[in-house]
């Protein structure tokens, strides 16, 4: 019989790497991630640091979930943009970026869908307020949200620029 | 032919290639070949796939069949860059050693 157990939580876009970390430290304790829904995160039991969670936002791309699966990794779901992996901690260190350029890369995905969020937002938010529809206001918090988390990600974007003058 | 300097993960890709490998089997030959410093993690490794394939410096090697590992290898073209970056690497430490080791008689 395999024990599972439910917890909801929320995170900020820009936190995704807590997000990662918590995911890992409930791996640490003997529960890995085996399932993600809307701020629902369901675990099994494994053996006290069994496994490496990682997640990442990522578009329609099947191949690369195959090529995670041929290097050992499991595909454990998705929740909108973000798919999560695990690995077992016997097979080596697993990581899913290793150098300032893939993670720049992968901090542009996260601000361009942002970006493209917080637009729609705006614009619904805009004409619904112009049409005097209720609660528009809605829209145009979820917009400033999304900008300040745009913001977020250009912050660290801009810390690893300044850090691949030097290294790479 | 002036080429940029490779990154780290370029280079040891383009040098596992030498030898056709599947993905995994790049990131265990660079581990060994750096005595475990480099570590190229998936993300990565895959990106860089992609454009090294996109620029034709590798090429996925044999029929594409659904549920096997593919399998790249290092195309004329690649192997061209990677002798580029050895002399590029090699003339680094040529001029570090020179300076840094005092042996720069300039009389």
């Amino acid at each position: 019989m395999n024990e599972t157990r439910t917890e909801y939580r929320w995170f900020f876009v820009w936190d995704f790497e807590k997000e990662e970390e918590w995911l890992n430290e409930m791996a640490e304790a003997g529960w890995v991630l085996s399932s993600v829904g809307f701020c629902r995160y369901t675990f099994e039991r494994c053996e006290p640091g069994e496994y490496t969670v990682r997640l990442q936002m990522l578009n329609r791309d099947n191949d690369y979930i195959r090529f995670i699966e041929d290097i050992g990794g499991e595909y454990i779901g998705r929740m909108a943009q973000w798919v999560y992996f695990r690995r077992r901690t016997e097979l080596g260190a697993f990581e899913l970026f290793s150098d300032i350029d893939s993670r720049i890369t992968h901090l542009e995905t996260i601000a361009r869908v942002l970006f493209w969020i917080g637009i729609g937002n705006l614009l619904i938010g805009i004409g619904n307020s112009l049409n005097r529809i209720p609660f528009a206001f809605i829209n145009l918090i979820a917009a400033c949200l999304l900008m300040y988390g745009l913001g977020r990600i250009h912050g660290k974007i801009d810390d690893l620029k300044s850090e691949r003058r030097l290294h790479e | 032919m002036p080429e940029n300097a490779l990154t780290e993960a370029t280079y040891y890709i383009l040098l596992a290639l030498v030898q056709p490998r599947h993905g995994y089997g790049i990131m265990q030959e660079t581990e060994r070949l750096s005595k475990g410093r480099v570590h190229l993690a998936a993300g990565t490794l895959y990106g860089a796939l992609n454009a090294l394939c996109a620029r034709g410096w590798i090429m996925p090697q044999g029929s594409e069949q659904e549920g096997r590992r593919k399998i790249y290898c290092l195309s004329d073209k690649g192997e061209e860059v990677l002798y580029g970056e050895l002399r590029r690497l090699k003339e680094l430490v040529e001029n570090g050693e020179a300076v840094l080791e005092g042996n720069n008689d300039h009389e």
